[in-house]
């Protein structure tokens, strides 16, 4: 089955962070995700750009209106992503929690539609 | 309850958990024992229930299940098998069947009572499938209307069935958390028996039976486990004083006024003997300290010989496992009983206040301790905070009269 792994965590909490602590993040984050290489679980997985620099595009009433930033102000804001595909929820679920993000803010972990 | 009512109730959770694996989804299976049922109830007031009701409903069942996803159009025709399934029910299949029963179970709990789902989503589900509870049963038993506890359970099999919760027994490493999930359940269909706050007598204490039945289910299948014996010995401990804690009308009798010879010494008795089989496994956990802290309860001749200094040790060791707020009061309390008033008044000023806002159990710890200090005037403040919050018209009227008690000295 395939799950999308959500990573939401306070860019508020990066930004405070010492250099040397957001390199070792990135670190664990590298690790991370050539364990799951390894694991032949990855199909896809980006990091995003802070969430100041989102547009959210509504259509009303067929005109499209553009908005400066995220679709809800929320405390964590969504970071970055993994697409995998594992055998049950319970392995999605040990994969989230290895997220090292796990620590700092929130994973979710959704199945994927399979359509047609 | 009719007696083919309570045959279902009895088979649903294995026949199901057995359906489960051969259909290979809960609604599915849950569907199939439904409509075996209403079969049932058609054929056994004629034929008589069989030898073994239980293989009989999971082949009807089954074939029914096959029937209806085999051809859309047999939906609406009566099943083509179902006399030839009957017949063949007591022989064929059972021996296939019936193997793995506890497995299949074990896996059903262990689904049911999966981290992924909400607390009482896991007890819903519990309930409905091991238990056999209907729907309307489950409603009433959480206060909640029928609908609601319906969608929950829909939602429930349709995250199971999308998310990919696994039907398996957890992996070794896994295990200790995911039994965690399962005793919590299990305790939580207990209380909601036991916190039984009005009416409704008879299905309260069908509660605390049928947790006691998994509890004891549950032992049987996994007897190495001393969390899961302590359980069953916490469970059957707390039961033993079900029929003291009541009076005539209803209202819940306090522990210390409890009379003690109305309480079950087959099941102290027993939830005893399962304790200390369980310390014996050196692997202590939370319900084997609570159990044992119901055992020295439930020692005490009298009240006043309850041994608190014992008490208030292993409250010391709870708090380490569950870091609640009751648990903190309560040990609190328990040094204020082992040690003395001033002592219990120091413990609880160390605690959260704000924690406790919702219920009268602080101000109404404190107002006591206050009183053995001898404390009048402060004494009466705390019972009138108490009263405030109050909703057990048994406590209530014990609050009162200790309110009167402090304020014929001390008005204030």
């Amino acid at each position: 089955m395939r799950y999308l792994i959500l990573i939401n965590d306070p860019e508020s909490a990066w930004a405070k962070m010492a250099k040397s602590d957001t390199d070792a993040m990135m670190g664990q984050y590298f690790k991370y995700t050539e364990e799951m290489r390894a694991a032949k679980v990855l199909l896809a997985g980006e990091a995003l750009q802070p969430v100041h620099t989102a547009t959210t595009v509504r259509v009303r009433n067929g005109k499209t209106v553009n908005t400066d930033g995220p679709f809800a102000e929320t405390k964590e804001q969504l970071g970055g992503f993994y697409l995998i595909d594992v055998p049950n929820l319970d392995e999605a679920l040990k994969w989230a929690a290895k997220c090292p993000s796990a620590t700092l803010g929130s994973i979710e972990v959704r199945p994927v539609r399979s359509l047609g | 309850m009719s007696s083919l009512t309570a045959v279902f109730k009895r088979e649903a959770g294995p026949v199901i958990a057995r359906l489960v694996r051969v259909l290979g989804s809960l609604q599915a299976a849950e569907d199939a024992f439904s409509d075996a049922c209403v079969k049932a109830l058609e054929r056994w007031p004629v034929s008589g229930v069989p030898a073994q009701p239980g293989a009989w409903l999971a082949t009807v069942a089954k074939n029914r299940a096959f029937d209806v996803s085999g051809s859309a159009g047999s939906v609406l025709s009566e099943p083509l098998d179902a006399a030839s399934g009957l017949a063949a029910a007591d022989e064929v299949d059972l021996d296939r069947l019936d193997s793995g029963v506890d497995d299949d179970q074990l896996r059903l709990i262990f689904t049911c009572c999966h981290p992924a789902l909400s607390a009482q989503t896991q007890v819903a589900l519990t309930l409905r499938t091991l238990g056999g509870l209907s729907t309307s049963e489950i409603a009433r038993a959480f206060h909640e209307p029928e609908a609601t506890t319906a969608q929950r359970l829909v939602r429930a099999r349709s995250k199971i069935r999308i998310a990919g919760i696994p039907y398996e027994v957890p992996t070794r490493e896994a295990l200790p958390s995911r039994l965690d999930s399962v005793l919590t359940t299990i305790y939580l269909v207990f209380n909601e028996g036991y916190s039984a706050a009005e009416g409704e007598q008879l299905l309260r204490d069908d509660l605390c039976r049928e947790a006691i039945r998994l509890a004891s289910w549950l032992r049987a299948t996994m007897p190495d486990q001393p969390e899961v014996s302590g359980l069953l010995a916490l469970l059957l401990l707390q039961h033993s004083r079900s029929e003291a804690r009541v009076d005539a009308t209803g209202d819940l009798i306090l522990l210390e006024d409890q009379d003690r010879s109305r309480w079950n010494r087959e099941e102290i008795a027993q939830g005893t003997r399962l304790l200390e089989e369980a310390l014996r496994l050196k692997e202590p956990g939370p319900y084997q300290v609570q159990a044992a802290i119901a055992a020295l309860h439930t020692e005490a001749q009298r009240a006043e010989h309850t041994d608190w200094r014992q008490i208030a040790l292993l409250y010391d060791g709870l708090v380490g496992w569950v870091d609640t707020p009751t648990v903190a009061l309560n040990r609190a309390v328990a040094i204020g009983m082992a040690f003395g008033a001033r002592e219990g008044l120091e413990a609880l000023g160390r605690l959260d206040v704000a924690q406790f806002e919702l219920t009268h159990f602080f101000d109404a710890a404190r107002a006591d301790f206050l009183r053995r200090a001898g404390e009048r005037s402060d004494a009466a403040k705390a019972y009138r905070a108490a009263l405030s919050r109050v909703r057990n018209a048994a406590e209530r009227r014990y609050l009162e009269r200790r309110l009167g008690e402090v304020e014929a000295v001390a008005p204030g």
